[in-house]
């Protein structure tokens, strides 16, 4: 069946679809139309959407609600993702189950709210003190908007963590056609409770990387959560051990499982001289520079980043090894050409195709870059 | 201890409280204990909330579920807590400086009339920082940060959220007797309810001001603060009257699909970038999307991406379309095949490209906007004569954009205009009114 929708519809069909019954949210151009289709669909299925009086109060109503039993989603934009900033990190302390949809707008500031850019990528993955990793996932099209906000529930019960998915305006408000049987509904992941009868330590794991099992509010356990700085128990500790623990925990739990999590599409040809990378909405002209690069005799590999953080270093290294070049493109001045730069030997030469202009970069664009046209 | 009896819901292996000596907090504290004990509760339905500050250590010592957040914020997991289960009993623990960084969710919270309970912990300053003024320091009162007297007036906390609904809303001191029944009261209102407690930071404010149990009923006195129970009310609470008011939404379609049946064909061979522009307000972005749906019954693969400025109803509005017969994800970034021009606002916007179209490319425009610098081809469209709305032109020039190119048949576009029938009668009108502009 051929239908004709948007990113932000794909993506809230992927929130109800992966068992979302929690949405929390504050208009914000591009991101408004996921909240008004949560705000409509999800009282079908029983949940709750709400309009919160600000970002701050938006991801608060999240967490909340995550800790007694919902599974929780929020969408905003870059303005509304600082305003998140101090509430992801509770995020992260108190190991809470979150997905945060950003639909990048340009920036800085209030920038420009019908302007599309990916300029939140360094943002996302540091914004919010202490620096422990955070799971990002980007989108390419109508089909991946679907398709990783599924897997972002998925990954945030897996690690109890918030997972953002890091889509952008032209990602989320063109509209195309989909085959709708491409939508593939994936199992929900139950979520990893405590034993109701065995003994309950809020924050108690066996290895550094394990995820503590959760148990909810108004169940069978009596739970601490906290933002602080806590023991297993979820008391407030200053004590060394007890602090080198969890903080070595909050990053193994995500670092240690990077494989787990990589979601990177790699089209390699042997003999390759240049890697195109690309993420977001600059995937498809990236697929497209390879296969006109290749089309006049070019040996060139194609390389789509899904998961941008953490940084698939194993898939970005294979995919990088026997290229003289890698050539990145983005919207934004060379956010994750950064991360590139830092994965390639220092013969290997890495080059930025960026634009802030609000408009497109094009496959012509990254084919004239690489002195491929 | 008799069976099912709690004598308290502190956890005594952890006692001392933290506070210093003469601390407000550990008489709340004791007092919340006693309310807790007086109403029985599952400790398992009871859920602490505490803010940050010296207050929010309280919650480590109860044996009852405990969420410790961020400086201001409690108030939002705590309606987050109750939205998900209105069974529990949610209690907020919060400072005078929580109420004032986190002012706004106290006033939405008391305006949604959650049900909550918040405590305030009111000790007139920052206790935990350093004895720095809070929004509810009194005028004159030395503290930290105004250290020749303060000049700003206090927040009256209980006027606040009782002129904005809150369900039931008291004032006292931390040293009156009858708090543990107030706060029993309270935890039992359905609604929001606030207690706004005052009491003394031995550790700053009494250092600072000399001050005293005596000082602090006088000082409310002075302000005009009543005590007691202020307001009460029992409207609707927020968490069930949301499940009532959308219960009937309950096993209704979940985002049903809207599909689209492939019945007619298409001669494109390439894919083919259309843009059409033209003014906000003027329906450009439906036109386009029935365009493309047109496409899509004609076995064609779509894309449309808008462009428009924050304002809804004013300047341009523009829709960039391709269509192929592939599935690939085409985002225009290439100049387009075809353009179509409407209204000064399309025009305004898209000189620019239109100057640098190609030879090869085709450019329906408006007649009256014309002359345009381009190498296109130029087809002007008449609506010299029509009595169509301006709402309709975008549908009309694109049937003649269809009928100029053959892109895909005339009756997909047709159908497709139908879709929606409270507005296929008029959408079917303008096609046939754009079948005429090209004359
Ligand atoms: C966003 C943020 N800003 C500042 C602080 C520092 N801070 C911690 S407690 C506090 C004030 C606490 O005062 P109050 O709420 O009255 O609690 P008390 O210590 O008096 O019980 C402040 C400003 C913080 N934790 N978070
Ligand atoms: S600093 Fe003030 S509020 Fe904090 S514990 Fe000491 S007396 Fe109590
Ligand atoms: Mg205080």
């Amino acid at each position: 069946m051929r239908e004709f929708i948007d990113g932000a519809e794909a993506i809230a069909r992927g929130a109800l679809d992966a068992g979302c019954t929690f949405f929390a949210g504050y208009p914000i151009t591009p991101a408004t139309p996921i909240l008004l289709h949560m705000i409509r669909e999800l009282p079908k299925v029983g949940g709750i959407a709400i309009q919160a009086e600000d970002e701050i109060a938006a991801l608060g109503f999240c967490l909340g609600a995550a800790m007694a039993g919902a599974r929780a989603f929020t969408a905003t934009s870059g303005p509304g993702i600082a305003l998140y900033s101090e509430h992801i990190g509770l995020a992260i302390m108190a190991e809470v189950p979150v997905v945060i949809v950003d639909v990048q707008r340009m920036g800085p500031s209030t920038g420009g709210a019908t302007t599309t850019a990916q300029g939140d990528i360094q943002f996302l993955r540091w914004g919010t003190s202490g620096g422990y990793p955070v799971i990002v996932l980007a989108p390419t099209d109508v089909y991946d908007c679907y398709r990783l906000t599924q897997r972002a529930f998925d990954l945030a019960e897996r690690f109890r963590a918030p997972v953002f998915l890091a889509t952008d305006k032209d990602t989320g408000a063109t509209r195309a056609t989909v085959e709708s049987a491409r939508f593939e509904r994936v199992p929900v992941r139950a979520r990893r409770l405590a034993d109701p009868a065995g003994p309950f330590v809020p924050y108690g794991v066996e290895r550094l990387d394990d995820v503590p099992p959760l148990a909810h509010l108004g169940g069978p356990h009596l739970v601490r959560l906290t933002s602080s700085s806590h023991d297993e128990r979820g008391y407030l500790t200053k004590a060394p051990p007890d602090l080198d623990r969890l903080n070595r925990h909050l990053a193994a739990k995500i670092e240690q499982h990077q494989d787990e999590i990589a979601l990177v599409e790699a089209d390699l040809q042997p003999g390759a001289e240049t890697l195109l990378i690309g993420y977001g909405i600059t995937a498809r002209p990236v697929q497209e520079a390879a296969r006109a690069a290749r089309a006049k005799g070019e040996r060139v590999s194609a390389l789509v980043v899904r998961s941008l953080w953490p940084v698939p270093e194993d898939a970005i290294r294979a995919a990088l090894t026997g290229v003289r070049r890698a050539i990145v493109a983005e919207l934004n001045l060379g956010q994750y050409r950064r991360e590139i730069e830092r994965l390639a030997r220092d013969d290997q030469e890495v080059i930025g195709v960026h634009r802030v202009d609000g408009t497109l970069i094009g496959a012509e664009d990254i084919l004239a870059e690489g002195g491929l046209a | 201890m008799t069976a099912g009896t709690r004598t308290t819901y502190l956890n005594e292996a952890l006692l001392p409280l933290p506070f210093c000596p003469g601390c407000g907090h550990s008489a709340i504290v004791r007092h919340l204990d006693a309310a807790l004990v007086q109403l029985q509760l599952d400790p398992r339905q009871v859920v602490l909330v505490t803010d940050i500050g010296c207050q929010g250590l309280a919650d480590c010592y109860f044996d009852t579920n405990a969420f410790h957040g961020l400086h201001g914020r409690s108030i939002t997991y705590a309606t987050g807590i109750k939205l998900a289960n209105p069974d529990l009993k949610v209690i907020v623990l919060i400072g005078d400086g929580g109420t004032g960084i986190g002012g706004h969710h106290l006033l939405n919270a008391a305006r949604r009339n959650i049900g909550i309970t918040v405590l305030v912990f009111n000790n007139l300053n920052f206790g935990m920082t350093g004895g720095e003024h809070s929004v509810t320091t009194p005028p004159g009162a030395r503290t930290a940060t105004t250290r020749q007297g303060h000049l700003e007036r206090p927040l009256d906390l209980c006027a606040t959220v009782g002129v904005n609904g809150a369900g039931f809303v008291a004032r006292t001191t931390a040293y009156d007797k009858q708090l543990p029944a107030l706060i029993a009261q309270a935890i039992q209102h359905d609604g929001f309810a606030l207690i706004d407690i005052w009491e003394l930071c031995t550790a700053y404010f009494v250092e600072h001001n000399r001050f005293n149990r005596a000082l602090l009923e006088q000082t409310m006195a002075d302000l005009g603060f009543g005590t007691g129970i202020l307001y009460q009310h029992d409207g609707p609470e927020y968490s069930r009257a949301y499940r009532d008011a959308l219960r009937d939404q309950r096993g209704q379609p979940v985002m049903p699909p809207q599909p689209l049946v492939p019945r007619y064909s298409s001669p494109l061979t390439a894919p083919c970038h259309i843009a059409l522009a033209g003014a906000a307000g003027a329906k450009i972005g439906s036109a386009a999307a029935i365009f493309c749906q047109g496409a899509v019954l004609s076995g064609l693969w779509a894309t449309q991406r808008s462009d428009y400025p924050v304002t809804v109803r004013s300047g341009h509005s523009v829709a960039d379309i391709v269509l192929s017969q592939d599935d690939a994800f085409h985002v225009d970034t290439t100049p387009p095949d075809l353009m179509v021009v409407l209204f000064s606002e399309g025009l305004k916007k898209e000189r620019g490209r239109i100057a640098h179209l190609s030879a090869k490319a085709t450019l329906l425009i408006d007649a009256a906007l014309l002359p345009v610098q381009t190498a296109a081809r130029v087809v002007p469209l008449d609506f010299s004569t029509t009595r169509q709305k301006k709402e309709t032109w975008a549908l009309m020039a694109l049937a003649a954009l269809l009928e100029h190119t053959g892109l895909y048949p005339l009756e997909a576009f047709r159908e497709a205009a139908a879709l929606r029938p409270a507005f296929a009668e008029a959408n079917l009108a303008a096609i046939e009114a754009g079948l005429t502009l090209l004359t």
